[in-house]
């Protein structure tokens, strides 16, 4: 089984379309991996599928990087 | 050039589908290969659309819906897609009247029409939209009407859930272009179904002489325009309202 880390950065990069490697814990997904709202949107859904989880809408706002991202998922799911 | 008009491999999910307009639809999408989940509100509806594609060789079946529960639609998605596979061709078929002079109109005469025409839209469209986003590909149909856009006396309740639904598609098809989804309304004017055999003959005869083709239309040439919106050979048309009324109305 992956990490946290891993599945995450993973969906990150299927959803925006970009390499792997480019996902840094420290990028931010509109500034740096160049998703639109609806990117962002999509992308707190296939998180939600693959952790089984909900992400309230006031919460999914505050997921910017990805960094922020693992630390939901962690606090979350821990 | 060919025209493509092949829906093969394509779910298509249509409401509204045991009659008139709707069976039209669904039968001449299924002609064209696409697998159809089309709807009735009961269980016997549902069993005549199967049969009615059975007898056609069209694949797929019909199923119960009561657009305006939240509950009935999420299990008809579930089974429709673990039979099925999940619907990436939708059409908002399933519609109401409930005529009344305003002055006269009920709570409940306002309230179910929007409900069924409108909110329905809203509520199905919703649950079939994160698919087609991961498919990256889908086709959103709106059957709206002629009313929606010249207005009615005493449709003032259905011609303002058909003049939102054609608002509803320009601002999805506006929402989702990026992932390959067109999102459109087709507006038929007076055709020749259930819903308009109960008006009065000489409302009947009025409407006709409004009529530059000088006819009805038959439910086959709403379908037939569906089913270009549907296929590639439409590819390049969203968040537009075509109207299909013999001239009737020409906007």
């Amino acid at each position: 089984m992956s990490s946290i880390e891993e599945r995450v950065k993973k969906i990150v990069a299927e959803q925006l379309g970009v390499k792997e490697e480019d996902v840094k814990p420290e990028a931010s997904f509109v500034e740096d991996l160049g998703a639109d709202s609806l990117d962002t949107v999509e992308l707190v859904m296939a998180l939600e599928e693959e952790f089984e989880t909900e992400i309230p809408d006031e919460e999914a706002e505050k997921i910017t990087t990805v960094q922020l991202a693992i630390d939901y998922i962690k606090e979350n799911l821990g | 050039m060919t025209l493509t008009t092949s829906l093969n491999d394509k779910v298509a999910l249509v409401t509204g589908a045991s009659r008139g307009i709707g069976a039209a639809i669904a039968d001449t999408l299924g002609s064209l290969g696409a697998t159809v989940i089309g709807t009735a509100t009961s269980a016997a509806g549902a069993e005549k659309i199967s049969a009615r594609f059975a007898e056609k060789g069209i694949a797929g079946a019909g199923k119960v819906l009561d657009v305006t529960s939240a509950e009935s639609l999420a299990e008809l998605l579930q089974s429709a897609k673990t039979e099925f596979g999940a619907p990436t061709i939708l059409v908002n078929n399933a519609g109401i009247t409930k005529d009344n002079l305003l002055m006269r109109m009920k709570d409940e005469e306002w309230d179910s029409v929007i409900d069924t025409n409108l909110s329905a839209v809203y509520r199905v469209t919703k649950a079939c939209l994160r698919d087609m986003t991961k498919a990256r590909w889908g086709r959103i149909i709106n059957i709206s009407s002629v009313v929606g856009s010249m207005g009615n006396a005493g449709q003032s309740n259905y011609a303002a859930t058909k003049a939102g639904v054609a608002g509803f598609a320009r601002s999805l098809a506006a929402e989702v272009g990026s992932r390959g989804i067109t999102v459109n309304t087709v507006a038929p004017g007076f055709i020749d179904t259930d819903m308009t055999k109960v008006l009065p003959e000489a409302q009947r005869e009025a409407l006709m002489s409004k009529i530059p083709l000088g006819r009805l239309g038959a439910p086959e040439e709403i379908a037939s325009v569906v089913a270009f919106l549907a296929s590639d050979a439409g590819g390049y048309v969203t968040g537009e309202t075509i109207h299909v009324n013999g001239g009737m109305y020409m906007a």
